[in-house]
């Protein structure tokens, strides 16, 4: 009889569990996929008995493994397996298993390869981040927030800036890359890369090209800003949308800073600052254990770093938070000013506006184009150096191989190679910290709370898409794959479930950027 | 979906690594006259990700889907399945679509290992809880989902039937919109056909000239150990280039940028095993009859797999290491 009795008391908790989980799960958005990424991406939004937002999930649905298949590698093909994790940001990746082979055998690269390296490496920088500003994340400043979805695309960018803009903007772009081509083989996926200097030297002849392009590079950063400051800076509502609660985290940051602490692209230490902008950390690269931890979630593949002193609680901003952030604005928290003249007038100018650190996600945008600025100054310095085309560009390694640590900023923050070998140089171990997953502890709070801040009560409004879209996007969620959206559109669907799973609701744009009912 | 009477083209990615899209991007001003001459229906990292308009269409009604990226989970599975329903023809575009790919390495692997080194033993990773990522998740009430990681990675026609390969990591521009026309025009090429050149890249390398009628090697050289001369054969300095048993259509750029051929554009036709065609044209030129010798030449590669196998492992007669041996070298 007891048992029986236990077993009624049991089946009624068990359905009371049921009838509470049930009211729970009563409505579930999800946004699949989202795009614009590098990568796959998708969005679960659960909503409470009131129908405001329980908890949002950013999810990478996408693990390749390249740490494990990098075992039994020659170190040297790094830089080229590596580049393989992301072809549109392949140059960092190249760049930092490089740096990675220049520690691991212990040699300095020759005076020349470092100064092709870094050369190369800005001129990456100044493509990459042209390409987010006037494509992806740009759109949403430049045409604007509430514009209509139609317009709200590099058609629309076109549209403001006029035509003869955007055929420099492709123009620029492919100019650029074209160099990457002369000097690393290929754009997508290049093959410079060799511990102690590069594989090809620059031609004189080339460097006169060089020269060119590189002015024409700056010109192009001035002319940025110029609609930056016109369109977007000038605008009082968009200026209150960067500063409003819904796009503002408070949260350690992070970069790579050279001697006087002004963001170095190709080399430096790591820098970190607190939320209130103290410094927290100062390290060379090869310390990064003691400051990096990834933590693992079981929604997602992508793994989150969070500063190890600190510790991993939870999605939480705050100094007693580890989470920290990468990139653009991250950087520019994380310096003290810019290390050429023109970059410099402008942070000076970003910092008196938004003051310091800035908080404010959707100031990527801005920090970004004066990292773009600060690029193609720092290209034109390399490409007018009288040593940029010695013959001196390898030094041979000579040291038995064991362990290296090599770094870069990628355009999306900061990229950590670590390799061990053998004796052979075959490598035994490797370890990867790219920038996304330095970001990726913000970017899924940026998107929860930017999700908090827009439904309410059940209600899925239209709105929703364009702005949920711009709380990740702004960190620059690996941009070029998705720079020609030519006919524009952010492609989203957002269906309504009951707690059957069964559709209620959903909304969908299409490619005409319309949003529809079902 | 529009009825504009325009030719419909699909592009789609799998696991890969976006570079197969910024080569379509790379078409720079011209991608203005492929989006004057066709449709793109569906390119979700450019354009409306509608995975439900495609499933809307009839079947067939997709005049050719390009697929980038190999098969590694069950999401990029179903989506190539559905997209080969809906098109006349399937293009695997890019090395990982073609031959698996550099992902395709992690067929030296499985499933377990790679989660071990990547979620538990990475020398950064915190996991004191020893958390996976999971498939489905109850999450406190909330069912969250995941696509299922498979053991094994595969080309794009060891899963659907495949009308033309596009070979390259990254395919190169020209080609990509010599293949565009060459579809659009009707006059269609055999199908199975490898839209390049088939004929070995030595004969489109600037270097040619400089590559001995009978080399000899007695020493392989990596290219960090050497100061590589930016004018003479790579083979004939001792560097292994997979130039003679590689498909041209490149125009050689890694040789341009003074560095060996890695074999992303896969073999030339009637190819069975890449790696073995490349395995048995460096064996062929080691310039010694001594078998101590040869084994002592041999192990300057101390990588064969990554050396000979790096894009094609997949699609090679070794396809994968055996799941039994991966298991018995787990810790």
């Amino acid at each position: 009889m007891s048992d029986n009795k236990n077993r009624a008391v049991q089946e009624t908790l068990a359905k009371g569990a049921a009838k509470a989980d049930a009211s729970y799960m009563s409505r579930r958005i999800t946004i699949d996929p989202i795009t614009r990424l590098e990568g796959h991406g998708k969005i679960d939004i659960f909503l409470n008995d009131q129908g405001d937002v329980d908890r949002a999930y950013f999810q990478v649905p996408e693990l390749r493994g390249f740490e494990k298949f990098a075992v039994g590698r020659l170190a040297e093909d790094m830089p080229q397996i590596t580049s393989r994790i992301c072809g549109v940001c392949p140059t960092a990746h190249h760049m930092a298993g490089t740096k990675t082979l220049d520690d691991l055998y212990k040699v300095e690269p020759t005076e020349t390869a470092k100064k092709i390296r870094e050369m190369i490496y800005n001129i990456f920088m100044v493509e990459d981040h042209a390409i987010h500003f006037y494509f992806l994340g740009g759109p949403d400043f430049v045409v604007g927030p509430t514009a209509p979805a139609a317009e709200r695309n590099v058609l629309g960018v076109i549209g403001k800036v006029g035509v003869d803009t955007g055929k420099q903007v492709i123009a620029m772009r492919r100019r650029l890359r074209e160099i990457i081509s002369t000097l690393g083989g290929k754009v997508v996926h290049p093959v410079f890369g060799l511990p102690g200097g590069v594989a090809r030297r620059v031609k004189p002849e080339e460097q006169k090209h060089f020269q060119e392009v590189a002015k024409e590079a700056v010109e192009f950063g001035k002319f940025t800003m110029k609609i930056l400051e016109d369109i977007v800076l000038k605008n009082k509502d968009y200026v209150d949308l960067i500063l409003s609660d819904a796009f503002t985290h408070k949260t350690y940051y992070m970069g790579l800073m050279d001697k006087n602490n002004h963001p170095n692209f190709y080399d430096g230490d790591v820098r970190v600052v607190t939320p209130e902008g103290k410094e927290y950390a100062r390290f060379p690269i090869q310390k990064y254990l003691e400051h990096i931890g990834e933590h693992v979630e079981p929604w997602s593949y992508v793994k989150f770093c969070f500063l190890k002193k600190v510790g991993w609680h939870g999605f939480k901003e705050g100094a007693d938070s580890g989470v920290f952030c990468v990139a653009p604005l991250a950087r520019l928290n994380a310096a003290d000013g810019m290390a050429t003249p023109l970059a410099n007038e402008l942070y000076q100018k970003y910092v008196a506006t938004l003051g310091k650190p800035v908080h404010h996600t959707l100031a990527n945008h801005w920090a970004r184009v004066i990292e773009l600025v600060f690029a193609a100054e720092r290209f034109q310095q390399l490409a007018n150096d009288p040593e940029l085309t010695s013959d001196n560009i390898r030094r041979l390694p000579t040291e038995t191989p064991k362990e290296g640590v090599g770094v870069v900023e990628a355009p999306r923050g900061t990229l950590i190679h670590h390799y061990k070998t053998d004796d052979r140089g075959v490598i035994t171990m490797a370890n990867l910290i790219v920038a996304t997953q330095n970001n990726s502890a913000r970017t899924a709070m940026s998107v929860e709370k930017a999700a908090k801040g827009l439904i309410s009560k059940g209600v899925v409004s239209d709105g929703i898409l364009n702005e949920v879209e711009m709380a990740f996007r702004a960190y620059d969620p690996c941009h070029g794959c998705a720079t020609h959206s030519l006919p524009g559109s952010m492609p989203l669907i957002v269906r309504v479930r009951d707690l059957e799973g069964n559709t209620t609701a959903t909304l969908r744009r299409d490619s005409d950027g319309r949003i529809h009912k079902e | 979906m529009t009825t504009n009477g325009k030719p419909k083209v699909a592009f789609y990615w799998c696991a890969s690594c976006g570079g197969c899209e910024e080569a379509v991007v790379d078409l720079a001003e011209s991608i203005l006259d492929v989006v004057a001459a066709v449709d793109i229906i569906f390119w979700p990292v450019a354009l409306d990700f509608k995975t439900k308009d495609v499933e809307a269409m009839a079947d067939g009604s997709i005049l050719v889907s390009f697929i980038n990226g190999a098969v590694r989970n069950s999401e990029q599975e179903e989506m190539v399945h559905m997209l080969r329903r809906k098109s006349q023809l399937v293009i695997a575009y890019g090395a990982c679509s073609h031959l698996g790919g550099i992902p395709g390495l992690a067929n030296l692997w499985d499933k377990k290992t790679i989660f071990q080194e990547v979620y538990h033993e990475g020398v950064s990773t915190v996991n004191p809880d020893g958390t996976e990522p999971q498939p489905e998740l109850d999450d406190q009430g909330r069912r969250v989902t995941l696509p299922r990681f498979f053991d094994t990675v595969r080309a794009l026609d060891q899963v659907i039937d495949v009308d033309y390969y596009m070979p390259g990591c990254a395919p190169t521009p020209k080609l990509t919109m010599q293949a565009i026309q060459t579809l659009l025009s009707g006059n269609l090429p055999p199908k199975g056909a490898v839209l390049s050149p088939d004929t070995a890249l030595c004969k489109e390398c600037p270097r040619i000239d400089t590559k001995p009628e009978d080399l000899a090697i007695t020493e392989f050289k990596r290219p960090h150990e050497i100061l590589i001369d930016e004018e003479k054969c790579l083979l004939a300095q001792g560097i292994p280039c997979m130039g003679p048993a590689t498909r041209g259509g490149c125009e050689a750029l890694c040789i341009k940028g003074n560095m060996p051929c890695s074999g992303c554009f896969g073999p030339p036709g009637r190819v069975r095993d890449y790696g073995g065609k490349i395995l048995s044209a460096l064996a062929s030129i080691v310039g010694s009859r001594d078998d101590a010798e040869i084994i002592k030449i041999l192990d300057s590669i101390p990588d064969p797999i990554g050396t000979f196998y790096r894009y094609s492992l997949p699609v090679s007669m070794l396809r994968r290491k055996k799941m039994e041996a991966v298991a018995s070298e787990k810790k």
